[in-house]
């Protein structure tokens, strides 16, 4: 049974948004990460996935609530001694374009973590670990003095796993690491990302809004909304069975690849999604849950454990 | 008696670039036969929305249309001039985009905004365009028309304003709608309502031309598609007939790519390497390099679009063949 | 063209066709003509500033009263001024004074600028108001006031008058370095950085300084004229370059006075400012064009 490697308790965080207005983006999360997993983040915009994700290691301090890493509050230590663990947790993001520098090259951008992180390295040691990285996620090593914009979306992302993995994490947020890639070139990085977790005992945090790729990748999915955690569990069961409506819907909303399947127009969602800056009071999904009641406007559903899974509604499905 | 709202025959258009000309798109040949849902689906670089922007004349300078012919409901329309092209955007045939945040005009109120489009094309008093628009919002779906004709663009949610925009392309009832992966920056729940809202647009007359690189949202709304890549079509097919029995190596590599998502596989499958830049594309067939049955005679010549069954074109020397283990 | 290089110990070698600094130059050799003729009219003008005494067989402030005023001829090339002095050695020496008051200053309140305005952009909270409030005030003032000031403060000598103009413009340089700081701040490879683990020092000069370095060079390029015309106006009202010597200014603004009589007092110094401006000019939008990745990649 592996450990608790994170553990965000009651994270609640808020952004201005001009006017006196705060967007709020998570509101009392509460999420396990076992060591060694993926888990899977989904939600539609504004769900607070990604500012969830950054929280989670302390790239964003929470408003309130805390991250536990191994145990020790991660929110509460101070800056020393957090400067260690930094390397431990990394982040992948999404847009392959703009979080590489343009003006390094690739040797500079891959090298940068091993710079910081291994000053005793000497120039031939720090070029060589840069080759095998290169090696390992894929890029030919004749690229190595190559600036980004000679790159296609997915050798960059490589590019960015590669510096990830310089810093030899033991946790890696991938932020939507494909949704800006093209569907064939998508499924090389899921192999390499499934690969490197297998080689290197990583774990995985997967923010995605394509339940597609968060199902196949993730052990557990998490399904957000609106800042607030919907339901958690193994990701078949929940993609099979899902206990809360907003689950279900969503399952139903993605386009089936199979021209005999049909979306079925009856059970989709109406409505849109409301804004963070105001969002409903009680359970936040009331106002598009055709089974919403007066209770669910008053109280906030708990988050409760249902066997392996844990979700928060109060008419949970069947 | 002519079957088809559109038709391309043979496009080409090029665009110059520091390294010489690109083919953004090549003999390009496909129809959106009347009253269905014709898609093109392809990934990046493919062409797929240059093809589309040609048919409403929105290609710009530099680039340009050097070949083929585009007609409209029997029309030749590409070779119009621009004047005859304005009075027909709007009124026969109309686009819309994916990104409706900046497709709208951020200092205009929506209603004003799609009556304009109306009281462009046809003569209407104030109030009666006034009405029209109303009825149109509540058409494509908006609750609540009143109170949303007066919103300014930045109080809408990305769904609405992707409604508005397509109130403002099918106010004047057009004959075909051009839509540009109309769905692509919009939540899967809203996707999912816009699919269904075209669909019924579809049976309402329209005919449309849909672009999407996802060929989930080609499976759910289109009746017939064509697969596009490096700028040439290289099948087209009813919807039905191309999934069950996709014949060119990349529809059939597409596809796996994507069912092997559902599946519960450890590994998935996918094309190996990337798609080439329109600068260097290979000799012969540009799919060659990557393709798993590729001969001799692939990398010499370029297969020509044939129709190998009724109303199923490949643009390929070995349809249909699998690969040997 | 392909440039070879080594790698470290594997002894593989690499190829790349574009480094940092080359390929930039490249493009603009290929791009832009007018910027590279303008960079070497800026080259000749500085090796005519250092080889003056080479190029002119008169002293910088040979006088001879007999031949005042004289026009262009073939003992004289430019004629000669109102004391009788050879006006292309005047020129010759005056475009010491005048590329280096241009230089100089520009230089300095770049260094200076930068450094202030990157560190109020990124640090943000107090230390950014307090840089801004002193760049504030400074801005506040008309340039030629606060010179003006200074000057009487401090007096007409050549160091002087570097100070006064450096401290005359460090703060628009601040300013503008500050507001891209907050720009590049934002971009996704920033946090990137932050991720891994850069510190804040190291995030400052290797991803935010070379990002502004079209800006600040553009700035560079246009500061310098600037410099020079502050300085001419300075010498207007006596405060600039002190006598014997000359820059192009101060010999504009004397020759003005003879502007009917002989122009060709002015003509020489206003036209080496003009050609001077204009290069300086040419060149920063051409390096700018040159070296900004974006405008660079398809």
């Amino acid at each position: 049974m592996s450990r608790i490697l994170l553990e965000g308790k009651n994270l609640t965080k808020t952004f201005p948004a001009g006017k006196n207005q705060r967007v709020h983006a998570l509101t009392d999360v509460s999420l396990k990460l076992f060591e060694g997993e993926t888990l899977g983040l989904v939600g539609e915009s504004g769900c607070g996935k990604s500012t969830l994700g950054r929280v989670m290691i302390r790239m964003l301090e929470p408003d309130s609530g805390e991250v536990f890493l191994l145990g020790s509050s991660l929110t509460k230590m101070p800056d020393k001694l957090f400067r260690p663990v930094r390397p431990k947790l990394q982040l992948v993001f999404q847009d392959p374009y703009a979080s590489l520098d343009p003006r390094m090259r690739v040797r500079e951008l891959i090298a940068e973590p091993l710079d910081t992180w291994h000053p005793e390295y000497s120039r031939e040691t720090v070029t060589d670990r840069v080759l095998e990285l290169m090696e390992a996620v894929g890029i030919p090593r004749e690229y190595l003095l190559r600036y980004p914009h000679e790159f296609s979306g997915g050798q960059r992302q490589r590019i960015g796993i590669a510096r990830a993995l310089a810093a030899d994490p033991r946790l890696i947020v991938c932020d939507e690491p494909v949704s800006a890639l093209d569907v064939s070139v998508q499924n090389q990085i899921l192999n390499l990302l499934k690969d490197l977790q297998k080689e290197r005992n990583l774990t995985y945090l997967f923010i995605s809004h394509d339940l597609n790729v968060v199902r196949h990748i993730s052990g557990r999915i998490c399904v957000m909304f609106l800042g607030m955690v919907c339901e958690t569990g193994p990701a078949d069961e929940v993609c099979s069975a899902p206990l809360h409506p907003y689950t279900r819907f969503l399952i139903n909303s993605v386009p089936a690849p199979d021209p005999r399947k049909k979306t079925d127009a009856g059970a989709l969602l109406s409505g849109e999604i409301p804004s963070p800056v105001r969002p409903p009071s009680g359970c936040r999904f009331r106002t598009r849950c055709p089974y919403a009641t007066a209770l669910c406007a008053e109280q906030v559903p708990p988050l409760q454990a249902v066997g392996s899974r844990e979700i928060a509604c109060h008419y949970p499905l069947k | 008696m002519n079957d088809n709202m559109l038709e391309i025959r043979n496009l080409c258009v090029s665009f110059p670039t520091d390294k010489g000309e690109v083919k953004a798109a090549a003999d390009v040949s496909l129809t959106v036969p009347k009253g269905k849902i014709a898609g093109i689906v392809g990934e990046s670089g493919c062409g797929k929305s240059v093809t589309a922007r040609s048919v409403m004349g929105l290609i710009r300078r530099p680039g340009r249309v050097t070949a083929g012919e585009i007609l409209l409901d029997g029309r030749e329309i590409l070779h119009l001039p621009e004047k005859e092209k304005c009075r027909l955007r709007g009124s026969e045939m109309s686009m819309i985009f994916q990104e409706p945040m900046t497709s709208l005009n951020p200092v205009v109120r929506v209603g004003k905004q799609v009556e304009e489009t109306v009281l462009l094309h046809e003569q209407l008093s104030g109030t009666a365009a006034r009405k029209r628009v109303l009825e149109m919002l509540e058409a494509v779906g908006i609750a609540d028309p009143q109170k949303r004709y007066n919103a300014w663009p930045h109080q809408l949610s990305g769904g609405l304003r992707q409604r508005v925009m397509i109130a403002m392309a099918m106010i004047c009832r057009p004959k075909l709608l051009i839509a540009d992966e109309p769905t692509t920056a919009l939540d899967v729940t809203v996707e999912a309502q816009i699919l269904q809202l075209m669909r019924r647009l579809c049976e309402g007359g329209t005919s449309v031309l849909l672009i999407s690189h996802n060929l989930g949202v080609i499976a759910q709304v289109c009746d017939r598609v064509s697969v596009m890549y490096a700028g040439r079509v290289v099948e087209s097919a009813d919807t039905d007939t191309l999934f069950d029995r996709p014949m060119h190596p990349y529809t059939r590599g597409l596809m796996r790519a994507v069912s092997s998502l559902q599946e519960n596989g450890e590994h998935l499958d996918t094309i190996p390497g990337t798609v080439p830049d329109l600068n260097h594309l290979p000799e012969g067939c540009s799919f060659s390099p990557r393709c798993s049955l590729c001969a001799d005679g692939c990398r010499q010549r370029m297969p020509e679009l044939e129709e190998i069954m009724p109303g199923h074109t490949v643009r390929c020397f070995r349809p249909g063949e699998e690969a040997e283990a | 063209m392909r440039k070879k290089q080594t790698g470290a110990a594997s002894g593989i070698s690499f190829e790349t066709d574009r480094s940092r600094w080359t390929a930039p130059l490249r493009d603009l050799l290929h791009h832009n003509k007018i910027a590279v003729v303008s960079a070497v009219i800026i080259l000749l003008l500085v090796l005519a500033a250092c080889l003056a005494p080479v190029l002119t067989p008169y002293g910088e402030t040979q006088m001879d009263l007999m031949n005042r005023l004289s026009p262009p001829s073939a003992k004289h090339w430019l004629g000669t001024d109102e004391g009788g002095r050879d006006i292309l050695t005047r020129m010759l020496y005056g475009s010491r004074i005048s590329l280096m008051v241009g230089i100089v200053p520009s230089l300095l309140s770049l260094v200076l600028g930068t450094a202030l305005g990157m560190l109020a952009g990124f640090r943000g909270g107090k230390t950014d108001a307090v840089i801004m409030r002193a760049a504030d005030i400074m801005l506040a003032f008309p340039s030629i006031l606060l010179a003006m000031v200074i000057m009487y403060t401090l007096g007409g000598d050549l160091p002087a008058v570097f100070l006064t103009l450096t401290l005359v413009n460090w703060a628009e340089v601040a300013r503008i370095t500050r507001a891209e700081t907050l720009r590049l701040k934002e971009n996704e490879y920033v946090e990137a950085a932050r991720v891994i683990g850069v510190s804040r020092m190291r995030i400052m000069l290797r991803h935010i300084l070379p990002n502004c370095l079209p800006t600040l060079i553009v700035l560079f390029t246009l500061n310098v004229p600037a410099a020079i015309m502050t300085e001419s106006s300075l010498s207007f009202l006596g405060l600039g370059i002190q006598p014997p010597y000359a820059s192009w200014g101060r010999m504009i603004n004397i020759g003005r006075q003879y502007l009917y009589t002989a122009p060709w007092l002015c003509f020489a110094p206003g036209a080496a400012i003009m050609v001077c401006v204009l290069a300086f000019h040419f060149l920063g939008d051409g390096l700018r064009d040159a070296l900004d990745p974006h405008l660079k990649k398809r």
